[in-house]
């Protein structure tokens, strides 16, 4: 099972791409913002759940800010900055 | 490989989801996902993850799909193979390689890395990158040390700095390394892919420069941009008296071996089988381009 140590994010502001930021958390919290997030609500609520449960992750806060991103580049930046949060060392987000 | 003719070779830097999903529509015959240059070290783990969720679910069509991973001298190298090769490119760039040894030792990781995920040896071919002195200089035996190398790729940028020379427009520089490492591909029966052209605003240049690759025996160029991939094809398309001739030398080919005869004499010269071989290529570089103008 992972654990989240630290906030961290993943992504940019940039076309197609988003911004994905985690924190610990006791309970799991979405925040979906930008383009397409109520017409995807439904889509990324279901992948941030399978992310989360395929890492044993029961707690956390996840901001997304949509900037057009597909599902596979959305997923990319969920498991990075999941990833990111999840390290041991120090530096895991170079943008906080 | 996906392509029989690779020409170009776009470069997508990693970590730019924009443009890797719209690689299939800029027309180069092979793409090349950058994890290395194009991407700084704070975001080598995310390009990472991005080049592979784009390699397991995005159609590349037919093109030849390439990843340049980072250097074996640095930290990300044998995660980046980890990684990238379950995905399945068609190859890995792999950079600065300066002798046979460089190649064997990413070939033995990548043989582990396919056996564990239970994938046919050999699927993932090298594509080596040679832009050391050194590297120019092993060329030959870079290109024949493994069944993997399928291409020989030139770094320009890398080459010169090394060799502690300026990299200018007209390439003279370059011309010995180009022709040895040209010479080493065709030796070995691989393809032989040139640097870029750095100048996104100077089309002509590259033209030109291409012209001269493709007459030292490249078979295709890097690109950096997308504007740059017509140009770079437009200068492996032979003219039309070169396209007329080649016609009648594969047809008084073609009329010889159905009328059993050896020799075949066209427009008062003999034509012997590298003559055959060169017209049919100069043929089948004519139809690539009517099938994209079509």
């Amino acid at each position: 099972m992972a654990m989240l140590r630290r906030p961290a994010q993943a992504g940019t502001l940039e076309s197609s791409d988003c911004l994905v930021s985690v924190a610990p958390s006791e309970t799991r919290e979405l925040d979906h913002r930008g383009a397409g997030a109520t017409f995807f609500a439904g889509r990324t609520r279901g992948l941030v759940n399978d992310v989360l449960d395929s890492l044993g992750i029961s707690g956390a806060t996840v901001t997304i800010q949509d900037q057009g991103a597909l599902e596979v580049t959305l997923r990319a930046r969920l498991d990075t900055a999941l990833e990111r949060a999840s390290r041991e060392e120090d530096a895991a987000c170079p943008r906080q | 490989m996906s392509k029989a003719v690779v020409r170009s070779m776009l470069y997508i830097p990693g970590n730019n989801p924009g443009m890797i999903q719209q690689a299939s529509v800029f027309g180069a015959d092979s793409i090349l996902l950058d994890l290395e240059d194009a991407v700084v070290l704070s975001e080598k783990d995310a390009a990472r993850h991005l080049v592979c969720g784009f390699l397991r679910t995005l159609d590349f069509g037919d093109m030849l799909v390439t990843v340049r991973v980072n250097g074996a001298d640095t930290p990300f190298f044998a995660e980046d193979l980890r990684r990238v090769v379950p995905c399945r490119p068609d190859a890995i760039r792999l950079p600065k390689c300066s002798s046979p040894e460089d190649v064997r030792a990413a070939e033995t990781l990548l043989a582990e890395i396919e056996e564990q995920n239970g994938m046919e040896p050999g699927t993932v071919k090298i594509h080596a990158m040679l832009e050391t002195a050194r590297g120019i200089a092993e060329a030959g035996t870079v290109a024949t040390c493994s069944p993997r190398v399928t291409a020989l790729t030139l770094g320009g940028q890398d080459l010169t700095a090394d060799m502690g020379v300026e990299k200018t427009r007209e390439g003279d520089e370059l011309f010995v390394a180009r022709s040895l490492v040209a010479l080493a591909a065709r030796a070995a029966g691989i393809d032989a892919f040139d640097t870029i052209w750095a100048d996104v605003n100077d089309n002509e240049g590259l033209l030109e420069e291409t012209r001269r690759v493709v007459g030292l025996g490249f078979t295709g160029k890097a690109a950096i941009h997308p504007g740059q991939i017509s140009w770079i094809h437009r200068a492996f398309v032979p003219d039309a008296k070169k396209v007329a001739a080649a016609e009648r030398i594969v047809e008084a080919a073609a009329a010889a071996e159905r009328e059993g005869r050896g020799v075949v004499s066209v427009d008062g010269r003999m034509v012997d089988a590298p003559v055959v071989r060169r017209a049919r290529h100069t043929l089948d570089m004519a139809r690539l381009v009517e099938l994209e103008v079509e």
